[in-house]
């Protein structure tokens, strides 16, 4: 934590507004309830669509409830679930990865055959199939953003650890007598942190765009929890006006995944040249 | 005299404000060859380039002034730079098989040059490129230019990357270390082209050239003059002659006499062998009937007594490696047995005991990929420790300090990451690895080829001061003649995975040879600057034939109609085991 | 030379392999699209007769649509109605679905098509002055540009280019509408704001996979070779490298434009497209699920097809394989 902190401290300009973008989101996240102005349900304003004002920083949406509030609960949804499911999918991806190819032979071919096959239904397919057979409780949109992107993350991860396990340190290991999971821990699996990160950091970035779309289109986040997806939907009919109760929610997601997208490019090893 | 062709003088290039080379001064005649010599790192490919106005890895030319032939260098845009690039200054790379477009067409790369300044229409530029085949004696000139570049052999490879540098009939040619790549066999192939090419050049005036390498007995071939450099500087510059028999400078002193490694103590040979290889077959791909897919090992058997060292030498690909790996259970044998004193060793990993494991370790080649770079020092020394005798804690912190001293590393290194090592610290951490299992075999595979000489010879005389004392039994593959003949009681020569010669030092020191290992022999560079002129090039015709001699298609002895129809016999007697339809040929005495 | 010729007969195999897998992939992408679809708490036959139905009412339906047969003899007589072209009975609209897709699919072609005809040329021009220009301000211009492209929501991106065209300017209109006698030129205009939205959303990706592609290669030594040669970086870059990187380029381009298929579904939804995906949508909404199954293998369908074409061409680019 200590390394990281002055590690950004010495970052150039870009590298710590993208960290900050991002910071000021987690912070949200956690503490939105707590510094929300308004009740998140509460019909505070007389006026619907309303623009920016003292008041209302952000506005009010169809309902006449201030936007801020609700963009502040809204984050949590958006956040934790998105973290959630990029963990969940990067940490089964990282381990069938490692067990294929430390396994080899049969356990291989028929790990990656599966995966190849759940890679080629697109995600936004995958999902929607997932939607309309199982629900989309919050815990099954944890689940289903998850698996959608296991099979990214096991392909790279994959190919990182075949990379790796051709290397002679991988041979000196089993030469000495190493047990598999052995090597998987102590061998293969700390070279991979790192663009395991960045690999994280992406997969949170597709499940945000997935899981808002989702909201979107009416399919994700149901009623009466609602994230930021589910805020641009409840409010396109102020499209027209240009309200901000639109704007708002649709530019949080986006400050969200290109922060974090321009965060990991920065924190990228600089490539040779 | 008339006015140098070339002259460098207080030339720096800089990164940042880094120098990499500083205050380079030299000067070249029209139609000498300068040679740069020097180790991974003197700055001597810098220096080269630099001639081109050509600097890696974001340098720059920071100071100095450099003239080709009136033009000057320094200063120059980059168009203008172009322009003078392959046309008036060409470039002959290391790696040709890495230099060469791998999905565009031989002709169309060599002709580009002159395509690129306009000299020569394509007609008379793919003439030209044919002219220069031929004379590189290429095979099947007027075709070869049709291939891709995986389709011809490295050898080849690197003498149609001299045709696309001769074919604008630049002033000055520039090869960085263009034979480095290259098996010693195949070398003396390509030192001659490149010797008679170059001599040939400007309508026979010979061109000029810079000629980059680490290998002073490849120079002496090739140099009229020589310029010696050390960590960025020119210690020493002068005739070849003068520096190669009379060098001023001490580091150039230490280059020309070759530290050749101190004849091992032999040890007992009627001790019990500890490492008996019988009838090893091994290769890659499904084993039918006992023979795999792809053979990489025919048939191979050594015995290897107790404190004793082994030698294995033969050219890339000739499966060195590859008896290494089997004997520690990376790679299965086929056929045949390893025998641990004098009990059978499973063949594979999964069946060996943690006992047998220990007592037979492999030390890696590249000491860059066998360490695992997320790893200390402590942690990768500390893990065989505990893995093997169990021994954490104080106990294993005290082995791990005498590790340290035993590979004369010093203490301080203990918590560094393996990546903060120079290459010969890692190389120890390596050989101290195995040192930790406490084994009684060591297999040493290839442990200096990525290593300055210097730096590889200390590394040689520490394992071999670590056999003498621990009695550990060595095995030495490697393609140094020198080093194996020197440290070992028995080479083995290994050709195309077949075992032709098994001989003890003193057979192996003297005169009476297999062909093959006479042609090994004789590929090997001296510090004679006629023994280029006096070497045969080896010869290859037809392929090699399943069962028969696998030597025979580049046997200069072979006998038709009896090495071509019948297997070579193994012969024995006055300390040598051959493969031959000959007695032990006698070599000429030079 | 051996090696040419077994390249040459080695070849034919090389695409027969590919094209196996990929049509075995396909069998197993139909297996888990079933099954998933299987899941589906009640059964289509609740769905269609609703809650007051009889339980009798309910299994005479269900033994009428073949629902009480075990899992494996429902998913082979799907699989053999889809592979003949029926993919059956839509539950909500009660007609066929291969007339309801048939309706649909032209719409989808056609926006997917026009929209590569824009962005591919977009997304080469960009990668490859990226990578030429590696290093200078107008790299990290398109690296910043294109970074923040690829992680922008889709429904920003379509209502921004609405507030701008069509509210404010009032340039374009704001429904894309579709119809038969609509004039090209007018059909262009209607759809011009869905083809800018999604231009946007997938030219960033494969500018990006087309630069590091090409920078990949600029540090190998044929590139600094052709250098020496005195060749300029653009000549390099064109006439040496490009050949180099046809395969993980022309992969980029299939990826892209396999998510122009199915990932239209915000773009459609927003514009009222009447396309595949958002047909798709629907069929989520109201539970379709033989309508769904048969979307879901079109884009199934669609993506592996195109990562068959990028991996021919791919193939066909390697002179180790193409050579004679």
């Amino acid at each position: 934590m200590k390394r990281s902190i002055s590690l950004l401290a010495g970052a150039p300009l870009a590298t710590r507004i993208a960290a900050g973008f991002v910071g000021f989101w987690l912070v949200l996240a956690v503490a939105g309830p707590w510094v929300a102005p308004h009740p998140v349900g509460a019909f505070v304003d007389q006026d619907v669509f309303s623009g920016l004002s003292a008041r209302f920083w952000l506005g009010s949406d169809y309902l006449g409830r201030d936007v801020f509030s609700r963009l502040l609960y809204g984050a949590r949804y958006t956040v934790f679930l998105g973290l959630g499911a990029a963990l969940l999918a990067a940490c089964c991806g990282t381990t069938l990865a490692l067990w294929a190819t430390l396994s080899g032979g049969m356990v291989d071919e028929i790990i990656s055959r599966a995966m190849d096959t759940l890679i080629s239904i697109p995600s936004k397919i995958l999902a929607l199939v997932l939607v309309a057979a199982c629900g989309s409780s919050l815990p099954l949109l944890l689940l289903i953003c998850a698996l959608t992107y296991v099979p990214g993350n096991f392909r790279i991860a994959r190919a990182l650890a075949m990379n790796l396990a051709a290397l002679d340190f991988v041979a000196a290991a089993r030469a000495r007598g190493e047990r598999k999971f052995a090597i998987a821990l102590h061998e293969v699996l700390p070279n991979m942190i790192h663009p395991l990160l960045a690999d994280l950091g992406l997969r949170f970035v597709f499940v945000v765009l997935l899981l808002s779309g989702l909201s979107f289109l009416g399919l994700g986040v149901q009623p009466p929890y609602a994230d930021l997806g589910s805020l641009v939907r409840e409010n396109i009919s102020g499209l027209t006006e240009g309200a901000p109760a639109i704007l708002a929610p649709a530019l949080a997601i986006a400050v969200l995944t290109v922060g974090t997208n321009l965060l990991i490019d920065a924190l990228k090893p600089e490539d040779k040249r | 005299m008339s006015a140098p062709h070339i002259e460098v003088s207080g030339l720096t290039v800089a990164v940042g404000d880094v120098p990499i080379v500083s205050d380079i001064s030299f000067a070249v005649q029209r139609g000498e060859v300068l040679a740069l010599i020097g180790e991974s790192g003197s700055g001597k490919s810098t220096t080269a380039l630099a001639l081109m106005g050509w600097c890696r890895h974001g340098g720059r030319i920071a100071s100095g002034t450099i003239r080709v032939g009136g033009m000057v260098i320094e200063g120059k845009s980059e168009e203008e730079l172009s322009a003078i690039r392959g046309r008036h200054i060409a470039y002959i790379a290391q790696s040709a098989a890495a230099a060469f477009n791998p999905s565009r067409r031989i002709m169309a790369q060599v002709i580009e040059p002159a395509i690129i300044h306009r000299i020569m229409t394509r007609q008379e530029a793919e003439a030209k490129a044919v002219d220069l085949f031929r004379a590189l004696a290429l095979p099947s000139p007027e075709t070869i230019g049709d291939r891709y570049p995986h389709q011809v052999s490295g050898g080849q490879l690197q003498r149609l990357m001299a045709a696309m540098a001769l074919i604008t009939d630049p002033e000055l040619v520039i090869l960085d270390e263009p034979t480095t790549a290259l098996d010693v066999t195949t070398q003396v192939e390509v030192l001659k082209c490149f010797k008679a090419a170059l001599a040939h050049c400007n309508h026979g005036r010979g061109a000029t050239a810079i000629y980059v390498s680490h290998d002073l007995a490849v120079v002496a071939q090739m140099a009229d003059r020589i310029a010696v450099l050390l960590k960025g500087r020119l210690v020493e510059e002068g005739p070849a002659e003068q520096v190669l028999t009379a060098p001023r400078d001490a580091y150039t002193q230490v280059l020309v006499n070759a530290p050749h490694p101190v004849p091992a103590a032999p040890a007992g040979d009627d001790a019990a062998p500890v490492l008996s290889v019988r009838g090893l077959t091994a290769g890659y791909g499904r084993v039918i009937d006992g023979m795999p897919q792809i053979p990489v090992l025919r048939d191979v058997a050594f015995d290897l007594p107790a404190g004793g060292a082994l030698g294995i030498i033969g050219e890339s690909g000739s499966g060195k490696s590859t008896l290494a790996r089997v004997i520690a259970g990376l790679l299965p044998a086929a056929q045949g047995e390893v025998l641990l004193n004098g009990s059978a060793l499973p063949p594979r990993l999964e069946d060996r005991s943690l006992d047998q494991f220990r007592t037979v370790q492999l030390v890696f080649q590249n000491a860059d990929t066998a360490l695992n770079p997320a790893h200390s020092v402590r942690r990768i020394l500390a893990r065989p420790l505990q893995h093997y005798h169990g021994l954490t804690g104080a106990a294993a912190d005290r082995r791990v300090a005498e590790l340290l001293d035993l590979t004369r590393l010093p203490a301080e290194v203990i918590d560094r990451p393996v990546t903060k090592l120079s290459g010969g610290q890692k190389q120890r951490v390596n050989l101290a690895r195995a040192l930790a299992a406490e084994p009684k075999v060591l297999l040493c595979d290839e442990v200096t080829s990525a290593l300055d000489t210097v730096v590889g010879a200390a590394i040689l005389s520490l394992i071999e001061d670590l056999r003498r004392d621990l009695g550990l039994a060595t095995v030495f593959i490697s393609h140094d003649i020198h080093a194996v003949s020197a440290l070992c009681e028995k080479v083995l020569v290994l050709y195309g995975g077949t075992p032709v010669e098994l001989a003890t030092r003193a057979a192996f020191n003297g005169s009476r040879h297999h062909p093959y290992t006479s042609l090994l022999k004789s590929s090997l560079p001296t510090m004679d600057p006629r023994w280029l002129d006096t070497t045969r090039a080896p010869i290859l015709r037809g392929f090699r034939v399943e069962g028969l001699c696998p030597f025979q298609p580049r046997c200069a002895e072979a006998v038709p109609g009896l090495c071509d129809a019948v297997p070579a016999p193994l012969r024995e007697g006055d300390g040598m085991r051959w493969l031959c339809h000959h007695s032990p040929s006698i070599k000429e005495q030079a | 030379m051996s090696g040419a010729k077994t390249g040459k007969a080695s070849l034919w195999p090389m695409v027969a392999r590919r094209v196996g897998s990929a049509a075995l992939t396909l069998l197993l992408v139909s297996m888990v699209i079933f099954a998933i679809a299987g899941l589906l708490p009640g059964d289509a036959a609740q769905e269609a007769l609703g809650q007051s139905a009889t339980p009798e009412q309910v299994a005479a339906l269900r033994h009428e649509m073949g629902l009480d047969q075990p899992a494996p003899v429902r998913y082979a007589r799907w699989l053999s109605g889809m592979v003949q072209g029926d993919a059956g009975q839509s539950l909500v609209a009660g007609m066929p679905v291969g007339a309801i897709i048939a309706e649909r699919l032209p719409n989808t072609l056609m926006l997917a098509g026009m929209t590569a005809v824009l962005a591919v040329p977009l997304a080469l021009i960009m990668g490859i002055t990226a990578a030429i220009r590696r290093g200078t301000w107008i790299d990290r211009a398109i690296n910043l540009a294109s970074l923040s492209m690829v992680a922008l929501p889709e429904f920003l991106v379509a209502t921004v280019g609405v507030l701008i065209f069509s509210v404010k300017l009032m340039w374009l209109p704001s429904i894309a509408m579709v119809s038969a006698e609509a004039s090209w030129s007018d059909t262009l205009r209607s759809c011009a704001l869905p083809i800018l939205s999604l231009t946007v959303v997938v030219v960033a990706q494969m500018a990006r996979m087309t630069r590091a592609a090409i920078a990949d290669q600029l540090d190998r030594p044929y590139v600094e070779m052709a250098r020496l040669k005195g060749a300029s970086l653009s000549r390099v870059v064109l006439g040496h490298v490009l050949p180099n990187c046809l395969g993980p380029i022309v992969n980029a381009m299939a990826l892209s434009l396999s998510y122009l298929m199915g990932g239209a579904i915000i773009v459609e939804t927003i514009f009222n497209f009447p396309g595949l995906a958002s047909l798709m949508v629907n069929a989520v909404t109201s539970r379709d699920m033989p309508l769904l199954q048969a979307c879901a293998m079109i884009f199934c369908s669609a993506y592996l097809l195109l990562m068959l074409v990028a991996d021919m061409v791919a193939l066909l680019a390697n002179p180790r394989l193409r050579a004679q």
